[in-house]
Formats: structure tokens, C-alpha cells, sequence
């Protein structure tokens, strides 16, 4: 494999943080959002620019400092990194003008503070998805642990502060607790900590020490919401929509999991996991978090506490299609991180345009809401039908390949949990945008009149929900970069 | 000139005290840049010997031309070399960065201050960089009688009497130490540490060998405040004015730490420490006890300093334990953590001083709404916070990552179960400060219309420093590899492994 030695994957980290100054600084808000456009639009490129390179089979690499023997600051650029790097990337620039359209019509506080610790979130996450060891994704991890606590608390109250600290208590509990020892243990092992593409600890220890590794290294990345490690990301949801909506359906909950999908392939190798018949393990931890979560999210009248439980869910589909460790399930899992981004980001972005123009919360006071909000609603039509996983959305063809991974696994229990998932998710979604449009007259709580959010927040939750559309008929690069990465894995 | 660096670190400062004591007398405003001109010698002088000891090696430098062991030797290798320059660097910037609240809190005293100041510096030099193990306690007691002075400066009702406990405790350690040199001086004959570990080996089972070490042990531990030793740090370091306890909190420990190092690997030698005695084992554990306890009764303040002055006590065995796991990776840890644990203490405590300066207090409701008030302070104290709990690219993140790596390898589990615990609990401590200065006051902040309060930052001379010294903790941390490749491992012995 063709190794390439180039400066743009530091470069695509820092962007946003060199910005941070001149947001600071910057006076008037409309100078300060053309900044934070000017970095999300330089992120973007950057990323953009090293797609063909990666599309042509090659690396990019580049290290910064060697910090410890055999193990340095260092990034790599390969297919999965890049499959993410670039839905992130691209949702920043979204995000940026719905943050725009939401906190001003709110009228929020500290927006400069907002704006500067959501382009310091989003460094954090491409040096996630560019990591070449563990040490330099625990890095990052912990920096967008850190960078995410002031947006997730924004509004300073005291729900904000219990928030703040369950979120805290599992996120860095986790790591410090269980990935950093893990990460110690693997490195007296195998004396390097750098992904590798049979995993570095293969080979290197007895089975009940990779199984405690395993166990470790997985709960460890808390952000991956594997239950029952959970309950911070409801939680969460005190946060301002915009944050809930690129943080907690994107960047945080996507770094938890692509960690974990790391760890799978780049940690242990699925050979040696296949070997040491762990699948089984991975899957029932998923499955369960799957039905418990979708069952949950049932019972939620809170929009964006049923999202949460959604998110959760969905979550474990991306764990438990790499946990199949079979080819097709792979590349099922890793497309959902795509395809479950963006639709769910529409969900979200959804839930706080209705928020914006009514203020409502709670889906029992939204019956009608379809005639106030037509396009609002018609995208959140659209992106639910993308996390049930049905056409004409993206998420169709990530759960096809999950499906297909599980007939090619032969694990015809995770084919129910798949198909009874997706009953779940119809029936939480369903009888929500039913009721939206389709109400008696005496039950609708809304005029009859469209009164939407304002074009800041509308316009980029139609974007995502039309990608979402677009991406079943051409999942390009996506679907490329994740066969590649499973090809390039199973070497198949 | 470069030859004479090891007499000029402590001479300059030694002398340029006395002419402070007279500026105080004659012309109060000269003595500050007396302090400030002295102190830069020292540490220019001291990154040049680290810089001499990088390119040829051990440094040896006769006081007078006397020969050993009859003559004092200053001797300078790596471990020191490195000591050395965070001693006087640390000092150095603490120095620049106090002039206000020095000024301030006891504007009729300055010159006895900087006196006291720039005499303790010569003593912590001077037991870094000797050769002569009673030299090293005669330097001890300057270090100690200045830091007493410094200390009973602060809060008049309570320092003196802080002070006073603390200096019966340090005296007690320091004639500890005296009386195990003693001992040393009956079985050899010698008081040049080179020339005692040359005449020991025949001597390891001897009973006056064994006591020396212990007696010289147990005076470093009290001097070190190794728990259950400890019981006099908190209140001197709290009670102490701010510029005092952001000099003695960084360093006294820290260079205690670096004299019972010394002690094992110099003057004893691992051989005796560690394969002889087997007590290794047993001092790990001493040293996880001082670490939860630290954690435990730093969870139990109400008051930031205080809460500080128990985060010592676990870092102090954070280094304890790993110098005696007894292996590279540990010994490489604690030399790590006297670089990072003095600078990451050196922010902290440089933080308690500008929020004394502004708020007039560091109790935990002082600290309500900084965040907003004092922004770059708190940003600094943030950077420190993540490096304390360990957090890369923060350098306390590497040190520890040596510390539990070398726990690993010697199979010492509840050392590096004290050292998660103690993370952890860093955590709880750290954002218990940052939530109440975060979110409190509480106010309705969805009214669009409210209006923070202003920002009320310290002094540009008192945050300049502060801020080059949060940015420092996250370049050492970063240039760790470079500094334990070309630097700590020519500190450690190669029978270590």
C-alpha cells in the first residue's frame, strides 16, 4: 500500500482551533459566523481534497511528535477515517447556519463561547477520525470530552449542571477508568499502540486477557452509548438543539463508536477476534442495546429524549454490524455512520425548528403540527424513514448490508433483532408524523396556517433531508471508502 | 565562563540576598530587580550546565579547587542537570509573576521577602546540585529556615503557628538526615557521595549501613511530607502569602523527592536499595496509601488552596512509588513527575494567587462566576486542572503513563489501581471548583437581555507568566520523548531495567 507523507491531515485538526482566537475576538456576530463558515468551508476542503488520493488505495501520514518509545502523536488517513472525517466535516457547515438561525432567534447567551467550543468539538473529532494509534484517539477523545462540556451545559442552570456531571462521570469516568489502563496493558503487550490492519494485540495474550481488554476497551469508549453505559446521552439533551444535533447524533456519539469499530479492526484484528469466538459477545451487548433502546424510546414524549433513545439504538447497529466480523456486515456497519448521520441530524435539527417556532417539547403537544410546519415536517417524514431503514433513504442500504451480514455470519437471531428493530423505530416514528398531518380539526393544537422556523433553521434540515434521499441512489464516496476499509481489512 | 556555572548558581543568588537585605534599608524599589537579576543568572546558568551536561557528560566542580572527599565537589549529571533548570526556572518566573501581590500583601516588608526568596532558591540550588552529603543538609537548613520565614509571613493569625509546626516537623527530618550522614561518616569515612557509594559494597550487611539509610530515608519522607509524615503541609502552604506558597509548593517537595532519589541511586546505590533490603515492595504500598489518602482528604476542602496542598500529598506518592517500584519505566515516571509535577503545581498555585489578588480570597464561594471575571486565569487553571488529573497532550498525562507502565511491569497492581483512583478523584476535585465558578452565581441566562459581569482580569505582569506557564505544561508534554530519550535515561543507571 502506497504510503504518502503530507501535512493536510494536521492541518484539517487545526483549522477550527486557529480560528478560535478570531471568533473570540470578533466583535460583531455577523464577523464572527462568516469566520466560523470560513473554517467549517476550509475543514471541508481539506478533507475533501485528500478524497482521491485515499479512493486511490493510497495512506496519508504524518506525525507530529514521538512522545513515548515506539508510540508518537501521529496521524494516518485511511478509508474509515476518511468515511467519517467527511460526514463530520460536511454537517459542520450545515450546522453552522441552523446554530445561526437557532440561537439568534432564542436569543441565547455567550454565542461566541458556543461557536468557539463547537469548532474546538470539531477538531477534536477529524483528529478522532484521523488517529493513528490508540494514544492519539484517546487524545482526542478526551479533548472532545472536554470541549463538549460547555456546550452541552450552555444554558448554566442547575439541570444543566446535573447534566453536566453524569456526563462527565460516564464519558471521562470510562475512559480514565477503563481505556486508559486497557490502553497501558495493550502496550506492555504488544510494545505499540498502532492500528494495524490484523490488529495490533494479535497474537500477544491468553483469552481471558483479551476478553478483560476486549470488555475494557469497549465500555471504555462510553460515547459509543453501549448500555449500559447509556444514560449520559439523554442526559444530554439539556444542550442547546444545534449541539444535540452535530454533537449527540454526529460528532461525540460517531467518535464513540468509530473507536470502538477501531478497536475491533485496528485493536484485536478480526481474524484473532473470530478466532477467539468473541462475536457473540459484541453482538449480544449490541442487540441489547438495540431492543432496550428502541423499547425505551417508545415510552418518550420528550422529542429529543426519543431521539437520544434512538440515537442509542441506532448506535449499537454500527457495533453490531463490525461485531458480525463478516464482510458485508462490515460494510453495513461502517455505512451507517454516514447514513445514520445524516438522517438523524434532520431528526434533530427538526425537533429544534419546532421548538423555535412554538416552543413545544413534547411530541402530545404537537398533534397538527404538520399544517403549521409543512417542510419541517415533511424532512423529519423523510429522515425517519431513513433510521427505520426503509426507501427512498440512505439508511436502506446500510441495514440491507447489515442484513446481508448477518445471513453471511449465519446469525439468524441478530436478522429478528435487525427486523424487530426496525418495527420499533416504525412505531415510534410513525404515530408521530401520522398525527402531525393527520389530525381531526378539534385536535389539531396549531392554526392552520404555516408558520415555519426561520430560513437559517429550515433550509439546512431540507439539505440534510434531500441528502438523505440522495444517498440511496448514489452512496458515493461512502459506500466506496467503507468497502475498501472492509476489503482492505479481511483482505478480500 | 561556562565552567563556572555550578559555583555561580549558587554564589550569585547567595550574595545578590545579602545585597537585597541592604537595598531594603536604603532604596526598597532596587530590590526587586536585585531579585530578578539574580534569579535570571541562576537560571541561565543552570540551562547552560544542563546544556554542558547534554553535550560532555558528568560535570565534577572542585569549590575552591579542593579535592575530594576532603574538598565539597558539586556534582552535576543528568538527573540534577534537569532539576536544576526547573528549579530555577520555576522560581524565576514565580518571582516576576509575585511582584504585585508581594507588593500588596506586605508592602513594609518587601525586601525582607525577596531576601528570604532569592536565599531560599540558593538553598534548593545548592541541595540539587552538591556532591557532599553534609553540605547537602547545610543547605537543607537554609532551604528550610528561609521557607519557615517565607511562610510565617502570611495570615496573622494563623501562619506562625503553621510555620512553627512546620518547623519543628522540618526539623526534626532535617536532623534525621544529619544523623544518617553521621552514620554514613562512621562506616566510611567519607562524606562525598561518589566516594561513599565507592566504599559501601563491602559494607551492605553492615547494621550501621542499613540504619543510616532508614534515618536518612525517614528525614527526606518528613521534609517530602510522604503521608503519614504529611501532617504539617497543609496549613503551612495555606496559611503562607501567595507569592511564598507558589514557590514552596512547586519546589521544596519536588526537590526533596530528587535528594531520596539521589540517595538510591547515588549514594546507596539500587543494588543496596532495592535487591538488598526488599523493602521495595512495602514502601509502594506506603506511597498508594499517601496517594488515596491525598485523594480522599482533598475531597473533604472547602477552600482551593487547601485542596491544592492535598493534591501534593498524592503526587508526592506518585513519585515515592514509582522511584521504588524498582524499574526504568517507574524510575523514568517519578524523574518525569518532579519536572511536571513542579510545573502543574507552579499553575496551580500561581492561579490561587491572582484570584487572591482580585477576589481577596480562595475559599469555594470566593470562586463563584471567575469563569466570566477572570477568563485566561481560569483558561490556565483549566490546562493545569487536566494535566493534575492527566489528560495528554498535558505533560501529567505522560509522567503518569511512565508511572503506571512501570507498575505493569513490576506487577504492582495496587499502585496502579491508586493511580487511576487518584485520576479520578482529580477529576471530581477539579470540576467541583470549575462548576461553582462556571455556573454560579445562578441567573435566568434564556432571557436574552442579562448582562454578565464584567471581566476583571489580574495584572498583565501576573498573567503573562501564568500563561506561559500553561502553555509550557502542554509543550512538555509534548516533547516528553525528547526529554526522557536524550535527558532521564542517561539519569538512571543501566543496571535498572
Amino acid at each position: 500500500m502506497e504510503t504518502i507523507v503530507s501535512i493536510k491531515p494536521l492541518l484539517a485538526v487545526l483549522v477550527s482551533l486557529l480560528v478560535v482566537p478570531i471568533l473570540v475576538s470578533s466583535r460583531a456576530p455577523n464577523v464572527r459566523e462568516a469566520w466560523t463558515f470560513v473554517a467549517a468551508a476550509a475543514k471541508f476542503l481539506i478533507v475533501a481534497s485528500m478524497v482521491p488520493t485515499i479512493l486511490n488505495g493510497a495512506e496519508i501520514v504524518y506525525t507530529v511528535a514521538e512522545v513515548i518509545p515506539g508510540v508518537a502523536i501521529k496521524f494516518r488517513v485511511d478509508a474509515l477515517g476518511m468515511l467519517f472525517a467527511l460526514v463530520s466535516s460536511s454537517l459542520w457547515i450545515v450546522t453552522s447556519a441552523y446554530s445561526i438561525g437557532y440561537m439568534r432567534k432564542l436569543k441565547e447567551h455567550s454565542q461566541t463561547r458556543y461557536f468557539c467550543f463547537f469548532a474546538f468539538a470539531l477538531s477534536a473529532t477529524i483528529g478522532v477520525a484521523f488517529s493513528a494509534n490508540l494514544l492519539t484517539l484517546y487524545l482526542f477523545y478526551e479533548m472532545l470530552s472536554l470541549a463538549t462540556y460547555p456546550l452541552v451545559t450552555h444554558h448554566q442552570d442547575p439541570e444543566a449542571r446535573s447534566s453536566g456531571r453524569k456526563y462527565l462521570l460516564y464519558i471521562v469516568g470510562t475512559s480514565i477508568g477503563f481505556v486508559l489502563p486497557a490502553m497501558l496493558i495493550a502496550y506492555n503487550l504488544a510494545g505499540t499502540l498502532e492500528f494495524g490492519r490484523q490488529g495490533f494485540l494479535a497474537g500477544t495474550g491468553s483469552k481471558p486477557l483479551m476478553a478483560l481488554l476486549l470488555v475494557l476497551l469497549v465500555f471504555g469508549f462510553a460515547k459509543a452509548a453501549i448500555m449500559p453505559l447509556h444514560s449520559w446521552l439523554p442526559a444530554a439533551m439539556v444542550a442547546p438543539t444545534p449541539v444535540s444535533a452535530l454533537l449527540h447524533a454526529v460528532a461525540v456519539v460517531k467518535v464513540g463508536v468509530f473507536s470502538v469499530v477501531r478497536v475491533l479492526t485496528g485493536v484485536f484484528g478480526t481474524e484473532q477476534l473470530l478466532a477467539l469466538n468473541f462475536s457473540p459477545f459484541i453482538l449480544l451487548a449490541a442487540s441489547v442495546t438495540i431492543l432496550v433502546g428502541s423499547f425505551i424510546a417508545l415510552s418518550q414524549d420528550n422529542l429529543k429524549r426519543l431521539l437520544a433513545f434512538s440515537t442509542i439504538a441506532q448506535l449499537s447497529y454500527i457495533v453490531l454490524g463490525v461485531g458480525l466480523l463478516s464482510p458485508k456486515g462490515m460494510t453495513g456497519g461502517m455505512l451507517h455512520i454516514a447514513m445514520h448521520a445524516f438522517g438523524k441530524i434532520t431528526l434533530f435539527f427538526c425537533a429544534g425548528a419546532i421548538f423555535v417556532a412554538t416552543g413545544k417539547k413534547n411530541i402530545s403537544e404537537m398533534t397538527g403540527i404538520g399544517r403549521r410546519m409543512p417542510v419541517t415536517m415533511a424532512a423529519f417524514f423523510i429522515a425517519s424513514l431513513s433510521i427505520i431503514g426503509l426507501p427512498p433513504c440512505g439508511g436502506f442500504i446500510s441495514k440491507w448490508y447489515l442484513v446481508l451480514g448477518s445471513l453471511e455470519a449465519h446469525q439468524m437471531p441478530i436478522l429478528f433483532v435487525l427486523l424487530f428493530s426496525s418495527l420499533l423505530n416504525a412505531a415510534y416514528f410513525m404515530p408521530f408524523v401520522y398525527k402531525a398531518f393527520f389530525c381531526a380539526p378539534h385536535e389539531a393544537m396549531f392554526k392552520n396556517t404555516v408558520e415555519e422556523a426561520p430560513m437559517f433553521c429550515v433550509v439546512p434540515l431540507v439539505i440534510t433531508a434531500l441528502i438523505s434521499i440522495i444517498l440511496l441512489f448514489y452512496p458515493q464516496p461512502f459506500f466506496r471508502l467503507a468497502s475498501m476499509m472492509v476489503q482492505a481489512i479481511t483482505g478480500t | 565562563m561556562s565552567e563556572q556555572y555550578p559555583a555561580l548558581l549558587v554564589v550569585v543568588p547567595l550574595l545578590s540576598a545579602l545585597l537585597i537585605s541592604a537595598a531594603g534599608w536604603l532604596k526598597k524599589r532596587l530590590c526587586f530587580p536585585i531579585a530578578v537579576v539574580a534569579l535570571g543568572v541562576a537560571a541561565y546558568a543552570s540551562i547552560g550546565l544542563l546544556i554542558r551536561v547534554l553535550n560532555e557528560g558528568v560535570i565534577i566542580y572542585r569549590l575552591g579547587g579542593w579535592p575530594p572527599p576532603w574538598g565539597i565537589a558539586y556534582y552535576v549529571d543528568h538527573l540534577n542537570g534537569l532539576v536544576l533548570a526547573v528549579v530555577s526556572v520555576v522560581a524565576f518566573i514565580n518571582l516576576i509573576a509575585s511582584q504585585k501581590s508581594i507588593e500588596e500583601e506586605f508592602p513594609e516588608k518587601t525586601g525582607a521577602f525577596y531576601t528570604l526568596y532569592v536565599l531560599m532558591v540558593t538553598g534548593l540550588l545548592g541541595i540539587v546540585v552538591t556532591g557532599d552529603a553534609f553540605n547537602l543538609y547545610v543547605l537543607l537548613e537554609i532551604a528550610s529556615l528561609t521557607g519557615y520565614g517565607l511562610i510565617a509571613m502570611g495570615q496573622k493569625d494563623r501562619a506562625p503557628l503553621a510555620s512553627l509546626n512546620y518547623l519543628y516537623m522540618g526539623t526534626i527530618g532535617a536532623c534525621f538526615y544529619l544523623l544518617g550522614v553521621g552514620y554514613l561518616y562512621i562506616v566510611t569515612g567519607s562524606l562525598n557521595m561518589v566516594d561513599i557509594a565507592r566504599i559501601l559494597p563491602p559494607l551492605y550487611q553492615s547494621k550501621a549501613v542499613l540504619t543510616a539509610f532508614i534515618i536518612c530515608m525517614v528525614g527526606v519522607w518528613l521534609k517530602m511530607a510522604l503521608f503519614p509524615l504529611h501532617a504539617w503541609l497543609p496549613n503551612a502552604y495555606t496559611y503562607a502569602p501567595s507569592a511564598s506558597s507558589s514557590l514552596i509548593a512547586p519546589l521544596m517537595t519536588k526537590v526533596m523527592i530528587y535528594v531520596m532519589i539521589r540517595l538510591i541511586l547515588t549514594v546507596f546505590t539500587p543494588q543496596f536499595a532495592f535487591s538488598n533490603l526488599a523493602i521495595s515492595n512495602s514502601i509502594v504500598w506506603l506511597a498508594v496509601l499517601a496517594i488515596v489518602m491525598g485523594a480522599i482528604l482533598a475531597l473533604a476542602q472547602t477552600n482551593l488552596k487547601k485542596m491544592l496542598t492535598y493534591v501534593i500529598i498524592a503526587e508526592v506518592g506518585y513519585m515515592v512509588g514509582g522511584a521504588w517500584l524498582g524499574n526504568r519505566a517507574g524510575m523514568t515516571g517519578a524523574i518525569l513527575h518532579i519536572v511536571n509535577d513542579a510545573l502543574m503545581t507552579l499553575c496551580a498555585f500561581m492561579v490561587v494567587s491572582n484570584i487572591v489578588y482580585k477576589v481577596k480570597g480562595y475559599a469555594f464561594e470566593d470562586l463563584k462566576g471567575l469563569l466570566r471575571k477572570m477568563p485566561f486565569t481560569m483558561g490556565a487553571f483549566v490546562i493545569g486542572a487536566l494535566s493534575i488529573i492527566g489528560v495528554p497532550p498535558t505533560c501529567g498525562f505522560f509522567s503518569k503513563w511512565y508511572l503506571i507502565s512501570g507498575a505493569l511491569k513490576a506487577g504492582h497492581y495496587g499502585f496502579m489501581v491508586a493511580l487511576l483512583f487518584s485520576s479520578l478523584v482529580n477529576v471530581v476535585l477539579f470540576f467541583r471548583v470549575l462548576e461553582i465558578s462556571y455556573y454560579e452565581p445562578f441567573s435566568n441566562h434564556h432571557v436574552g437581555d442579562h448582562h454578565p459581569e464584567p471581566m476583571a482580569e489580574a495584572p498583565l505582569t501576573m498573567l503573562v507568566p501564568l500563561i506561559i506557564v500553561a502553555a509550557g505544561l502542554v509543550l512538555v508534554g509534548l516533547y516528553t520523548g525528547d526529554i526522557v530519550n536524550h535527558i532521564i535515561q542517561f539519569a538512571i543507571p543501566k543496571g535498572i531495567v
